[in-house]
């Protein structure tokens, strides 16, 4: 138990220092936008919450294959946990897009943003996630009910993003290129500490969570053996 | 034939039977399908593009699918049908096939009375529409098939599979209006078409665990 404790603390700690050291960078040190200026600097907080959240559904889908695979015994959750953090990021790119959609093209919401448009999708399809989740009994069938729906959740991104590709102009700016990324290397040095500080908070707050949800199952078994 | 093909058939023939002798949901979807239609002649205003009727045909015809597929496990909730099918000796993802055929005969039948009411209403057909119909039909009835066994396990039915649903739909829907209206269909139908295939292998592996514990 007090290792897994020390887990959580150090990740929360590496979590502080690096959106610490993330917010210093972004501000501070690397130069302004030509073209947008200081609201630029959203790019730095809106691409890494964007690419945190690819990474928790990603992560989500992978133990929930696991516990299609193997069955180990807390999978589930851990799927769960997952994909309840990477709603969390989701809604902040949302949130942080269409301020910087605002920002830069004066509009809150652009139909023509592949990336919001493939946010929005994700958002409905992971909050059916939560319903159904919590409209079946607890028990094995409804832990395979979810696991397959969260791989569902990974086929579906590819493919959404395609279909909206399909459907759209472009006037969403393309950052990264096949020919690597389009930027200064102040600038990507930025991009990469404020994407390891959302990385490191993610797990941190998965991690809680984990711990959280834990501890309410021994509670509940307790209690259980106690009445 | 095979084991696996005869199963399917079998299991698929239920389905048809049942519905040719009780006839529950096929007259229904036949008359939302044509209701919807004019319906959206109503809500498209008079000087509204030939385009937007496209559109509402797509839309016409995912609401007809989820109506169908609402009631594609009905016969197995009431009667507890779907425990005698999961104790029969065949592959569960048969169980899953013989559905998604049986809803594609379902929704292509409500089709062929939709697209000539579409035509007689709105404005004619061109061959990329019906083979954008054709391709998206089997996406819709993969997917739909899955997450209506799905719905089935919860407490709120009727309510959860639209949800479930529709944001899985929406790729169907760009591919099938971006193939009724673009000037070059063909990337659209492609892409219906790695949508039916990518979904149809991941509905049939995974169907088995929808079903069972």
């Amino acid at each position: 138990m007090w290792s897994r404790n020390n887990v959580v603390t150090a990740l929360a700690a590496l979590a502080a220092a690096l959106v610490g050291v993330a917010i210093a960078l972004i501000f501070f040190w690397i130069p302004d936008d030509a073209d947008q200026g200081i609201s630029q600097k959203i790019f730095y907080f809106h691409v890494p919450i964007a690419l945190t959240a690819y990474a928790c559904f990603g992560w989500g889908a992978l133990k929930a294959f696991l516990h299609l695979w193997r069955r180990p015994s807390g999978a589930d959750l851990e799927s769960y946990v997952a994909i309840h953090q990477g709603v969390i990021f989701g809604i902040l790119t949302l949130v942080t897009g269409s301020i910087w959609a605002r920002a830069s093209w004066g509009v809150w919401w652009a139909w023509s943003s592949t990336q919001l448009v493939l946010f929005l999708v994700l958002f409905l399809f992971y909050s059916a996630y939560f319903m159904l989740r919590f409209s079946v009994e607890p028990g094995p069938a409804r832990a395979n009910l979810c696991a397959v729906y969260a791989l569902f959740g990974v086929v579906l991104i590819p493919i959404s993003f395609l279909a909206i590709r399909l459907a759209n102009d472009f006037i969403h700016p393309t950052v990264f290129t096949s020919e690597g990324p389009q930027m200064e290397g102040s600038m990507f040095f930025a991009f990469c500490v404020a994407w390891a500080a959302m990385l490191a908070l993610a797990a941190a707050l998965y991690h809680v969570e984990l711990a959280g949800k834990r501890l309410d199952t021994t509670l509940r078994e307790l209690r259980e053996r106690l009445a | 034939m095979n084991g696996y093909a005869r199963d399917v058939a079998v299991l698929a023939r239920k389905d048809v039977l049942l519905e040719l002798r009780a006839r529950d949901a096929l007259p229904a979807l036949l008359l939302f399908v044509v209701a919807a239609l004019v319906v959206f002649h109503f809500a498209l205003p008079a000087d509204a593009a030939e385009l937007a009727a496209k559109g509402m045909l797509w839309v016409a015809i995912l609401f007809t699918a989820l109506l169908g597929l609402g009631r594609a496990f009905l016969a197995e909730r009431q009667q507890s049908m779907l425990d005698g099918l999961l104790l029969a000796p065949c592959d569960r993802s048969a169980i899953w096939l013989a559905k998604t055929a049986a809803t594609v005969v379902f929704l292509g039948a409500a089709e062929l009375v939709a697209l000539p009411a579409f035509a007689l209403f709105f404005s004619a057909l061109d061959w990329q529409t019906v083979a954008a119909v054709l391709l998206a039909n089997v996406g819709i009835c993969a997917v739909g098939t899955l997450v209506a066994a799905m719905a089935l396990a919860s407490r709120a039915r009727e309510l959860l599979l639209p949800l479930l649903f529709l944001p899985l739909a929406i790729p169907v829907l760009v591919g099938g209006v971006g193939a009724s209206v673009a000037d070059d269909p063909g990337r659209y139908l492609g892409f219906l078409a790695l949508y039916d295939c990518v979904f149809a292998i991941i509905s049939w592996a995974s169907f088995e665990y929808v079903v069972t514990e």
